[in-house]
């Protein structure tokens, strides 16, 4: 698409070299204001917010236990130093839920009475997985499935290896069963966000089911699915900090224990910070998709 | 005489020095900070190395010196329920330090109370008290103690027949997957001294770290000694404690003092009095006897 980002944006689409008509004029006049409107309230909130914490009584107590520079300084290098085991985790993970998720979206979907107890499964599955708070199950999976001592000594797959009971393996596993019936129902809701003349139309040119969902219906689903998938892997990032619950040290675990240790709260600050810097570009990222995806599909925006 | 003191002085100093980050706060309130009364040098000098003089007129009964400890009293810290014998490691303290304030034989008195009303402050029926009681501020608030008798030692507990069970060093200990509990002493001796080649694990609580190890997540839990003597004696069975680690390689733990009702006059003499068995080095030989060789955790050597 040749649809430059400016103001021809909103008029009708790529009059090329166009003189800018009246309407453009006062959009941009329109535009200006809302901007100057913006900084001043921007401004007059930050200010008064300021004002009122930093003349709070509590003001100076809160800055030595939270905002502590020295021990920002000597905490910050050692928590960020944790950073790998959490892009480490989020990565092995992400793929799996994805594939399981899907998985149980299409379960879900099956019109064969003959997979019903498909149907149901997938169905069960992702109530109970969205009901239970995934902390919970990482503490029970984490805990309760190596407490089966079914398996013994270490396993080596492709790259991957280590001990059957370890919290590496099984945290993560944990986070696949929670995460991937959040993605199934995204899942599910795009694949069914897909109009039924689509599929009537697909079916009546003689595809099958399976062909009318992998030809037809997919590819249109998984545009839909994108944005609301980013947002729950954003959400993902964040929630592989629960894994500290087995045992795991990675940034929150270290900043707890260094925070225990001192009684300063400061080591939390830094372990925040380093979680921003790795969740607000792909929080931009997925803005500037979900923008891209609607000015494609043509949604048109309201000033 | 003078000499002496200042010899025995010097050894507690270093004592306290030697005991770690921990120890900062409680070696602020060596006797000279607790007695309110007089400058310590004057108090020496009234009083020699004479805890015995020191302590006339100040008990409870002027004949006698009531102890009191816990109901029931265990092992390693008295054998049998039996504090009067001498046999454990509180019962040797106590009647050590009551040798020094010039009582032995009948005229130590025994008597018993609950940790917690001793911890209140709420108990006036004895001298002093001994059951594991850890200096800290809070206590401090509404009772006195003296100068720790005993720093709780870092120690490595696992399955009697598990790969930790051939440890003598610490170096042997790079290979265990080793947890602790977060937020300890004990993990940060596991970062900073043990340095292990595998990932180590900070859990929770002792019961996570204690779940992990029954679930062959883990080979080995770091604690300090008294907890591990505990969960080895009571909570998991098949345990044990494989060895200690020396003081100086680091990572002290908890500081235990004798409990006295709050500026007790009494507790200048028992500091007096441990200052004693410290420099005759018989505290560091009734420590050896019960919190090592009784308990059959030896000290591991440093390299």
């Amino acid at each position: 698409m040749t649809n430059d980002e400016g103001a021809g944006n909103l008029s009708a689409p790529s009059r090329v070299a166009a003189r800018p008509t009246r309407r453009d004029e006062w959009l941009r006049r329109q535009r200006r204001k809302a901007a100057s409107i913006a900084v001043v309230s921007t401004v007059a909130t930050f200010g008064a917010l300021t004002w009122l914490i930093t003349t709070s009584s509590g003001w100076s107590k809160v800055k030595t236990i939270f905002f502590n520079a020295d021990r920002f300084k000597q905490d910050f290098p050692e928590i960020l130093g944790y950073l790998w085991v959490d892009v480490k985790l989020f990565l092995q993970t992400a793929p799996f839920i994805l594939l399981w998720g899907m998985a149980i979206a299409l379960c879900r979907n099956t019109r064969n009475p003959v997979l019903f107890p498909l149907r149901a499964f997938a169905a069960i599955y992702t109530d109970f997985f969205r009901g239970v708070p995934i902390i919970l199950t990482i503490y029970l999976v984490g805990f309760g499935i190596p407490k089966l001592g079914l398996l013994h000594g270490d396993f080596h797959v492709l790259w991957f290896g280590g001990s059957w009971n370890s919290p590496y393996l099984w945290g993560p596993i944990a986070l696949v069963l929670a995460y991937s019936a959040y993605v199934a129902e995204v899942f599910r809701s795009g694949i069914e966000g897909v109009h039924e003349s689509q599929r009537a139309g697909a079916r009546s040119l003689g595809l099958s089911h399976s062909q009318t969902m992998r030809h037809v219906v997919i590819p249109q689903a998984a545009r839909r699915v994108v944005p609301p998938l980013m947002n729950d892997f954003l959400s993902l990032q964040k929630d592989v900090a629960l894994l500290s619950v087995l045992g795991i040290i990675e940034v929150f675990r270290r900043a707890t224990s260094i925070k225990d240790l001192t009684g300063n709260f400061t080591p939390l600050v830094a372990a925040a910070v380093i979680f921003l810097a790795l969740t607000i570009p792909e929080t931009r990222l997925v803005d500037w998709y979900t923008n891209r995806q609607r000015r494609r599909t043509g949604g048109s925006q309201v000033v | 005489m003078k000499r002496q003191i200042f010899a025995t002085a010097a050894m507690a100093g270093l004592l306290l020095a030697a005991c770690g980050d921990d120890s900062t706060t409680s070696s602020d309130t060596t006797p000279a900070a607790e007695s309110t009364a007089a400058p310590a040098d004057t108090v020496a000098a009234a009083v020699g190395t004479d805890a015995a003089a020191c302590a006339a007129g100040k008990t409870l009964a002027a004949d006698s010196l009531t102890i009191a400890t816990g109901d029931p009293a265990f092992p390693p810290y008295v054998i049998d329920d039996k504090p009067e014998s001498g046999e454990g490691f509180e019962s040797a303290v106590a009647l050590a330090v009551a040798k020094e304030l010039g009582f032995e034989g009948d005229a130590v008195k025994w008597v018993r109370t609950s940790f917690d009303t001793a911890v209140a402050g709420s108990d006036s029926n004895n001298d002093f008290n001994l059951q594991q009681f850890t200096i800290n501020d809070d206590r401090k608030l509404v009772v006195s103690f003296s100068d720790p008798y005993y720093t709780a030692n870092q120690a490595v507990l696992g399955y009697v027949d598990g790969p930790g069970k051939d440890v003598t060093k610490l170096s042997d200990l790079k290979s265990l997957r080793l947890g602790a509990a977060a937020g300890t002493t004990s993990l940060q001796f596991i970062l900073d001294v043990i340095k292990p080649d595998a990932e180590p694990f900070a859990f929770n609580s002792n019961a996570d770290a204690k779940t992990a190890l029954d679930n062959d997540q883990i080979d080995a839990i770091v604690t300090d000694l008294p907890t591990g003597l505990y969960i080895s004696a009571v909570e998991i069975e098949g345990t044990k404690v494989f060895g200690q680690f020396p003081i100086d390689a680091g990572g002290a733990g908890d500081q235990w003092g004798l409990l006295l009702s709050k500026d007790n006059p009494l507790t200048e003499c028992t500091n007096i009095a441990l200052a004693n068995l410290t420099a005759s080095g018989e505290l560091a030989a009734i420590t050896d006897k019960w919190m090592g060789e009784w308990t059959q955790a030896p000290t591991l050597s440093k390299d």
